[in-house]
């Protein structure tokens, strides 16, 4: 909403400097977003009368001009215009002047002749022919305003109005308006509020004769307000109103449609003007759309209009899209003699559907859809066809047409100023509440607050306890701290688990990224997931951005993949990430989702391989106490490599999965085959974590070391060599360390060496050479016996 | 013998001193005490000194053999210390070439003031909430007393699963107001950061999926005072105690009062710039004292409780922190670009 201030005082005076007005305006409620000012970028350009003129002696399209611009001696200028005459009134930029746009004009030779300024277009200042509708738009600005030589053009003009542009609330459309804002800088500033009540002289004849209106919708179109002019005389607005117009951010057009705009911007309420010839069996319906039926609206379009549609009809036909815009059908032009004023009050959802559905938010249905006053069409009528007669425009067919479908009932609320002053922790008197209160237009009966009908947000003590402390002032309310029991403040046991997942990965170097949670099904596919894989039951938005982010991920693995193709594609060498990630299962039993978290990393470059990144999940779930960890290889999981991927468990639970990203799935993404991905459920770590560690003493007596290289079978895992040689150790086996795994010459073909350091020890002696001798042996018989490995 | 004893003692002192190496020091003390050395050898010969003479001499003697030993251990020691500074001094290192890298990971720098925002809650009592990022519509908008043909509502807003519009993806952190209120014990003290969803195109400053962190409080005799104090000291926590605030009038269909609480701008201090669009004010966030409807909606007595409610977004917090201009780079994850947190 942008309100001019010279407007406003027509209602308000407040004389405080621009700043404190925007700076004391927005602490009320009235948040200001930015000001301006009208014709700010013009500088020293004056009102001149060209007194002579003759060719350029060295151009055959310029001009010599002598000018008289107030100053003691007349000034030479060249112009190319073409349109100067003796005897013309022009703006005239003087040496030094400011133009809008950052122009600045000096003095200057233009092909040997000195000119002492310029002449000025209206573009030059900024304006257009709309707000001067006689002037020429390529050409000099010949100004026909009342002015004497060398008259600052912006007092000519009537620019310098300073244009405040407010952010208004949803629930304030009261203030989408000159009056609206003027109620509330009054009580902001403690000035008095003047509002004259429209006073329109008619010109005789009756409104009943020539028309009537029927409401079909009462529940969409509570009331419906008409007056007719008669004699229409289609001209240009005078300058005054154009100038309002136009601060108020609106192009004006002619003098019916202009009225209309200033009557929108003034009073809030929208109006519109039919053509009444147009106007078919002299009747106006309020209805819904019949299945089928369009509309050229006044833009040109052509518009489907639907029986969820509130419109206007005559007899016969739509005539406007009720509150959203007019018809072109019945619009007003050059000779249209008579017409029909429109001032209604439209119900808010209706109109706000209906201009989504139709593509077209005006600045009527803008206002509509919030939910106007519903007595303020009659006031808005009556100041229209006050402008009518004031800009001789047309004559005032007396009577008004005022269907009320569904009448308005005031509201009311009582004052408890002992609960404001609760809600808000102050001590505010009911003097000071009431007189804040009546300043915004509501009414005092006894205790009971009746409520004006602008203010249909106002409805409990706790919108009252908002009132008052607008004007009280925010900030004078003391600030104070929460006094009652205290709190123990703190993270849940999982917080706590998620954050030291976030340490961990982060100290082995793993950066953490953020994802979108939903994607394309095309992921699906890019990962290699089959056509009956449960995670392709997903939950659908229905009204996405695009396909790519319409389907709430299931799997976080195409996000990681996402991201380190984007990093591979800016060619950053090597990477680890990680993410926690968030997906979302549909639930059989409700509507929502199932919404676990997994703990993702992924990695390619660098020493990147299959083990250094099982050494970090490894890590991860030793840090975590997950119990009972096993890797099983895992061959069917068709997003990896068949032969570098593992499963892993905890006990009976799957905690995730990790490995090499298949080939095929990497070069779906523009990945460089060295890619490594693991997914770790948060859930299912937390669920599987074992108790926390306690101490266990420290040896007291020296270990053994023995170091074992085995060749066994090719297929033979090291876990299945560990756990025979665990436990066939006992009891004096501490630990088995892999240290070495190898094939090739001279290992024969279809076997492996394997080397191990054993450590053994005994808890309550020095451990003997017999003792370590037997274990020793019963390990290597063992090793043979189940999977004849031989030492090497 | 004597005048002998002396001038060995001169001679043997004055080759200690000049032994410039161990080697040479180690020479000097096989020279005069080993079992060939001169004095062992003087010694020898006490044997043919009178009675009188000899315990005189051996005094001497014994004396001058322990004069050497003393300046043999103290050249011995400081050719030692020479030996090791020169070692040392060889042993140089260039200080400036860099140590061995150790790659740290780094949190994502929205988690980082999500996190901090976070530790200053607690230390204020409160403690992290969580709720659905799929939600009924009734939590994200009804019971926030936003009703039925409001204009958050609208399709062209708010992602929908369902025809009939009941289940969406949230659009603000608030609905975990409300599950926190069904279901805690009062009084109430939370903070809920999560992500919330919006269909906003992707530019510098939107994006359809993006952050907020929810607070609630609710006690008896909470007031609006409360709220601003509250507030105040958060930020103050957050930004330095000097940040200077203000709350101002605002609207939110689930809070009344309501305000937004500005901070002075970072850049300019209050003396208006580009980032403040000459305001001199940031908005920071939103807030107001829960609206009793929906207190009552979740079944909580408006005559013996009232509560505060405040959200924000984190995404814009985190700009505002690292400087970051444009939002995209979120949720890019550049390496390049995380590696600066």
């Amino acid at each position: 909403m942008d309100l001019s201030r010279e407007w406003l005082n027509d209602y308000t005076k407040v004389t405080v400097s621009d700043k404190e007005f925007c700076d004391r305006m927005t602490m009320s409620g009235s948040k200001v977003e930015s000001l301006s000012v009208t014709g700010a970028g013009i500088g020293n350009v004056v009102a001149g009368r060209v007194t002579a003129m003759e060719r350029h002696p060295d151009s055959d399209h310029m001009f010599v001009c002598q000018v008289d611009a107030g100053g003691e001696r007349e000034l030479t200028i060249v112009t190319g215009a073409q349109n100067v005459s003796v005897g013309d009134m022009v703006p005239v930029a003087l040496d030094g002047a400011k133009l809008p746009g950052g122009v600045e004009i000096r003095t200057s030779k233009l092909r040997g002749v000195m000119s002492e300024g310029m002449l000025c277009s209206l573009g030059e200042l900024g304006l257009d022919t709309h707000d001067y509708p006689y002037a020429i738009e390529n050409g000099i600005f010949i100004m026909r305003e009342p002015c004497q030589p060398g008259d600052d053009i912006k007092k000519v003009l009537g620019l310098g109005d300073s244009v405040v542009e407010f952010e208004i609330t949803n629930n304030r459309p009261d203030c989408l308006s000159v009056i609206g804002l003027a109620r509330e800088a009054a009580a902001t500033f403690g000035t008095a509020l003047d509002v004259h009540e429209p006073q329109v002289k008619g010109s005789g004849d009756d409104i009943r004769k020539y028309l009537t209106v029927r409401i079909d919708e009462p529940a969409l179109c509570p009331r419906y307000t008409a007056r007719m002019v008669k004699n229409i005389k289609i001209e240009p607005s005078p300058a005054w109103l154009r100038r309002r117009l136009r601060a108020s951010g609106i192009r004006p057009i002619n003098n019916i449609v202009d009225i209309t705009n200033y009557v929108m911007q003034e009073y809030g309420q929208p109006m519109h003007a039919f053509d009444y010839s147009c106007v078919g069996g002299n009747t106006i319906v309020v209805r819904r759309a019949a299945p089928g039926e369009t509309l050229t609206t006044l833009d040109g379009n052509d518009r489907k209009l639907t029986p969820n549609m509130l419109i206007i009809a005559d007899e016969a036909k739509p005539i406007g899209v009720a509150g959203v815009m007019g018809g072109g059908n019945s619009e007003i032009v050059d000779d249209t003699r008579t017409i029909v004023f429109e001032s209604a009050n439209f119900n808010g959802t209706s109109i706000r559907k209906t201009a989504i559905a139709l593509g077209m938010r005006t600045d009527a249905s803008g206002k509509f859809e919030k939910g106007l006053d519903p007595e303020g069409t009659i006031p808005a009528v009556q100041r229209a066809c006050e402008l009518v007669e004031l800009l001789g425009a047309g004559e005032v067919i007396d009577g008004i047409i005022d269907v009320v479908a569904s009448p308005y009932v005031q509201k009311s609320v009582k004052l408890e100023p002992a609960k404001v002053n609760a809600l808000l922790g102050t001590d505010i008197s009911r003097d000071y509440m009431v007189q804040v209160l009546e300043k915004l237009g509501f009414t005092m009966d006894g205790d009971d607050i009746l409520i004006p009908s602008w203010r249909s947000d106002i409805e409990h003590y706790s919108d009252i306890a908002e009132e008052v402390a607008r004007f009280y002032g925010y900030d004078v309310v003391e600030s104070t701290m929460i006094r009652g029991k205290t709190s123990q403040g703190g993270w849940s046991e999982k917080q706590k688990f998620t954050n030291r997942l976030n340490a961990l990965c982060q100290a082995m170097g793993f950066n953490e990224i953020l994802t979108y949670s939903f994607g394309s099904k095309s992921a699906w596919d890019k990962i290699r997931l089959p056509a009956d894989s449960p995670l392709r039951q997903a939950l659908i938005i229905q009204n996405p951005l695009g396909e790519d982010r319409s389907v709430m991920r299931t799997t976080p693995m195409p996000s990681m993949l996402e991201v380190m193709a984007t990093n591979a594609a800016k060619r950053n060498p090597a990477v680890r990430l990680y993410e926690r990630a968030k997906v979302f299962h549909p639930k059989a039993d409700s509507p929502l989702a199932d919404e676990p978290t997994w703990l993702v990393l992924g990695e390619y470059g660098g020493k990147a391989d299959f083990f250094q990144l099982k050494g970090c999940v490894e890590a991860i779930l030793r840090d975590m106490r997950v119990q009972d960890v096993s890797f099983a290889a895992e061959t069917a999981e068709p997003s990896f490599h068949p032969g570098r991927c593992a499963r892993i468990t905890a006990g009976d639970t799957v905690i995730g999965l990790m490995g090499q990203v298949h080939p095929l799935v990497c070069d779906n993404y523009g990945l460089d085959h060295g890619s490594f991905y693991a997914q770790l459920s948060v859930e299912a770590m937390a669920a599987c974590q074992g108790p926390e560690r306690t101490f266990t003493a420290l040896p007291r007596f020296p270990a053994v070391s023995r170091d074992i290289a085995l060749v066994c079978g090719q297929d033979i895992p090291v876990a299945a060599l560990v756990d025979t040689i665990t436990a066939a150790g006992k009891p004096y086996l501490e630990s088995v360390q892999l240290f070495d795994v190898y094939t090739g010459d001279p290992i024969p073909a279809g076997s492996k060496s394997v080397a191990f350091s054993l450590t053994l020890r005994a808890a309550d002696q020095t451990l003997t050479e017999d003792h370590a001798a037997e274990t020793m042996s019963a390990i290597l018989a063992a090793l043979a016996e189940k999977h004849g490995a031989a030492i090497r | 013998m004597e005048e002998k004893l002396r001038k060995l003692r001169e001679q043997s002192l004055q080759a200690i001193r000049e032994s410039a190496t161990l080697e040479a020091l180690e020479a000097a003390r096989v020279k005069y005490l080993g079992k060939k050395g001169e004095l062992t050898a003087v010694l020898k010969q006490m044997g043919g000194l009178s009675a009188d003479e000899r315990p005189r001499i051996g005094q001497l003697a014994n004396s001058i053999r322990e004069d050497l030993a003393e300046a043999l251990e103290r050249a011995k020691t400081a050719l030692g210390e020479k030996a090791l500074e020169a070692k040392l001094a060889a042993e140089r290192e260039d200080v400036t070439i860099p140590g061995t890298p150790v790659t740290m990971g780094r949190p994502h720098p929205l988690n980082r003031v999500i996190d901090e925002f976070s530790e200053i809650a607690i230390g204020m009592g409160f403690t992290i909430a969580e709720g659905p990022e799929v939600e009924l519509s009734s939590y994200n908008f009804d019971k926030l007393n936003t009703a039925e043909g409001h204009p958050a509502r609208d399709r062209q807003d708010t992602f929908y699963f369902d025809d009939d519009d009941q289940v969406l993806l949230r659009t603000q952190t608030s609905p975990v107001q409300i599950h926190v209120m069904e279901t805690y014990p009062l009084p109430i003290r939370i903070i809920a950061p999560g992500r919330v969803y919006r269909k906003d195109e992707v530019d510098a400053t939107h994006s359809p999926m993006f952050h907020q962190i929810e607070g609630l409080v609710i006690d008896e005799g909470i007031t609006f005072g409360d709220l601003k104090g509250t507030l105040n000291e958060l930020v103050h926590r957050l930004y330095g105690s000097d940040l200077k605030t203000r709350f101002r009038p605002h609207h939110f269909p689930f809070t009344e009062p309501s305000c937004e609480m500005d901070v002075e701008c970072f850049k300019c201090h209050g003396a208006g710039c580009p980032v403040c669009k000459g305001e001199g004010w940031v908005e920071l966030l939103g807030g107001g004292m829960v609206h009793p409807k929906v207190l009552a909606g979740c079944g909580i007595d408006t005559d013996k409780y009232s509560g505060f409610a405040f959200g924000f977004g984190s995404d814009r917090l985190a700009m505002f922190r690292f400087n970051i201009s444009d939002l995209r780079l979120l949720f890019e994850n550049d390496v390049r670009f995380l590696e600066q947190f």
